[in-house]
């Protein structure tokens, strides 16, 4: 096992490097120049030049690449130009609110996803299937922006307007009054805030999950255990919850994996509608801004949570499953 | 999402007839398919209304009239989905984005599906080095949440219809390649391709006579399919600001518009996304009913 999770790690190497790669051969073709922000016509050429240099723009791509790649991988992101404050920094304070953000999502994702799945399963060709699967294809259909917007719409500002008895904050984090906050109301004050954000990816993503749930264990049911299960008279209750549920959950484990780029792509829409002040909105503000230096942290660091997702998805389907031998 | 069938009933499938070809099954399990019939509708209605645009559209997409009278209008008999900010009548404005959000489907498609069978061909007909230098860079290209990569390269080299359809057709081949490939690997080995190696057939007939026909099942599925998703792509990129500029009107910049005046005009931003949605799910019932219809291991 230790061999597997080993070599495992290994392997994410090269491809963290060649998507670091990748980030910078897209930044270096793109036009303009990164000293342009200095530029002013007051600046003699010489000066200008002299920038130049100092920046290191005027060295051959292979030597800046090394230098940009050496620097980079020993922790050095950089200083944001927009933003006047180290890149570190400037990723330290955004990433937790998106792994709240992207975990609490997940999770209820899931949960969502798997009990929507198995009861389409359970009632296959009935109703309830047949309803659940046109909503589901639904969301599934949905771009997040929009449904961030009238989810916005109906749950926070038009709930405000008509009174309703539970309204969710439209944006931000906290409230302004947080810092005055019991302990209690801090925890509900976050709590009503992620809401919004979180059911927004929740629905968009959970409609595939049920799909792959519900054709997982279509699979299952159908097979000779299931059969045995039920002809030794076990409830039918037992047969789903215990024998059919269990094993379809092991391939469903390896869609974390596959959602992660989703997720975060939507976080990016998310974050902006709902000014959650994340990595999503930060890398959206640095590419508005042409901020060079965060551009490059941000996406790789969401390259290696995705990395780092699948490696968890792969290592936990090993796990699960007693088929997969990893030696 | 390529596993698990998503509607609930799968229509009883007809005994095959002696002497019909795999695509007249498939066309008539096709035919039994209300679901799938109903998102073609869907897809023949709005390509329809894409062509004839100036014909459907009530008034001119881009026109302002007189802003002050006829800004934030509500729906009504004269402007059945209101009218937005700058005057501009909301139907129209679908109609015409239309135009732009399946050109650039259709167009970002063809590109990414050419590209995923050739590459996905390639690494698993020769396999190999071939099929290692493939795979890794599929594999980097989907190690990145492919939104973020648009945004980057998009807003770096400034939007235009031609890059967005050319960047949306370059990143979208990987999940079409992992398919063929897959496929491909596994046709490599059957009877027929060793009868046909065995007959001395060579690389190129076997690879298009042989092969090709048999991976376009789920090519077709995954170019449906794939409509679908570019276009809320485009779309998403377009709320960004990052699409199609204005004042040519798509539906994702429609509901950014929306955006600002969300409590008082809420039918700026709500019916161009309900547009993307309908759409959406037009081609994705159409391409599960593909699916279902496609594939020989569901007949009975």
């Amino acid at each position: 096992m230790t061999g597997f999770i080993t070599r495992r790690v290994l392997g994410a190497i090269p491809l963290l490097l060649a998507v670091a790669t990748l980030i910078f051969i897209v930044l270096d073709l793109a036009p303009g120049d990164p000293a342009a922000q200095y530029f002013n016509p007051n600046v003699p050429p010489e000066v200008y030049e002299q920038l130049r240099r100092n920046l290191g723009l005027d060295q051959p791509l292979g030597t800046r690449y090394g230098k940009w790649l050496g620097s980079f991988l020993t922790g050095d992101f950089g200083y944001s130009f927009a933003q006047n404050r180290p890149v570190a920094n400037v990723v330290l304070d955004a990433l937790p609110n998106t792994l709240l953000l992207a975990v609490v999502a997940i999770g209820a994702m899931f949960v969502v996803g798997v009990l929507v799945g198995v009861l389409q399963a359970v009632r296959q060709h009935g109703w309830a299937d047949r309803i659940l699967s046109v909503i589901g294809l639904f969301f599934y259909s949905m771009p997040s922006f929009w449904l961030a917007l009238m989810l916005m719409l109906v749950f926070s500002l038009k709930a405000h307007q008509w009174g309703w008895p539970i309204a969710f904050p439209a944006t931000g984090i906290t409230s302004f009054d947080y810092e005055f906050l019991s302990p209690w109301g801090k925890f509900t004050d976050r709590l009503s805030h992620l809401v919004l954000p979180a059911t927004t990816l929740t629905l968009v993503l959970a409609a595939g999950v049920a799909r792959y749930t519900r054709g997982q264990m279509l699979e299952v049911i159908r097979q000779d255990y299931i059969r045995t299960a039920r002809a030794k008279g076990l409830p039918e209750r037992t047969v789903v919850l215990k024998h059919a549920l269990r094993n379809s959950l092991i391939p469903v484990v390896t869609l974390v994996g596959l959602y992660l780029p989703l997720l975060f792509s939507g976080t990016v829409f998310v974050e902006t509608i709902f000014s959650w002040p994340g990595m999503g909105r930060v890398i959206f503000d640095a590419i508005s801004q042409r901020d060079a230096p965060v551009i490059m942290a941000t996406s790789f660091v969401f390259a290696t949570l995705v990395v780092m997702g699948n490696l968890l998805a792969d290592v936990l389907y090993a796990v699960v499953d007693p088929r997969i031998r990893y030696d | 999402m390529t596993e698990g069938t998503l509607r609930a009933a799968a229509p009883p499938a007809a005994p095959p007839r002696e002497g019909d070809s795999q695509w007249a099954i498939a066309a008539r399990r096709f035919r039994r398919d209300r679901l799938a019939l109903g998102g073609l509708a869907l897809v023949v209605i709005l390509s329809g209304l894409a062509i004839f645009a100036p014909l459907a559209a009530p008034y001119d997409p881009i026109a302002q009239h007189d802003i002050v009278a006829t800004s934030l209008l509500p729906p009504s008999p004269a402007h059945a989905l209101g009218t937005d900010l700058f005057g501009r009548d909301v139907l129209s404005r679908i109609i015409y984005g239309a135009r732009i959000s399946l050109t650039i489907g259709f167009l970002a498609v063809i590109i990414s599906v050419t590209l995923g069978t050739l590459l996905g061909a390639v690494a698993g007909y020769f396999g190999g080095w071939a099929d290692t230098l493939v795979m890794r860079f599929t594999d980097t290209v989907l190690a990145f949440p492919r939104l973020i990569l648009l945004i980057l390269i998009v807003a770096l080299f400034h939007p235009s219809v031609l890059l967005i359809i050319l960047v949306l057709g370059f990143t979208q081949w990987p999940g079409t390649a992992r398919i063929v490939r897959g496929e491909v690997l596994s046709l490599r080995e059957r009877e027929f391709i060793q009868a046909a190696r065995a007959l001395g057939f060579g690389r190129a007939r076997i690879i298009l006579r042989h092969i090709v026909p048999n991976v376009l099942g789920p090519v077709i599925v995954a170019a449906t399919l794939g409509i679908g998703n570019t276009i809320v792509l485009e779309a998403g990129l377009s709320f960004l600001g990052l699409g199609v500029q204005p004042p040519m009107p798509s539906w994702g910049s429609m509901v950014a518009d929306g955006r600002g005046n969300l409590i008082g005009a809420w039918w700026v931003a709500t019916f161009p996304g309900l547009t993307i949605v309908l759409t959406v799910l037009a081609f994705n019932l159409v391409g599960d009913g593909l699916r279902d219809a496609l594939d020989p291991r569901l007949r009975q």
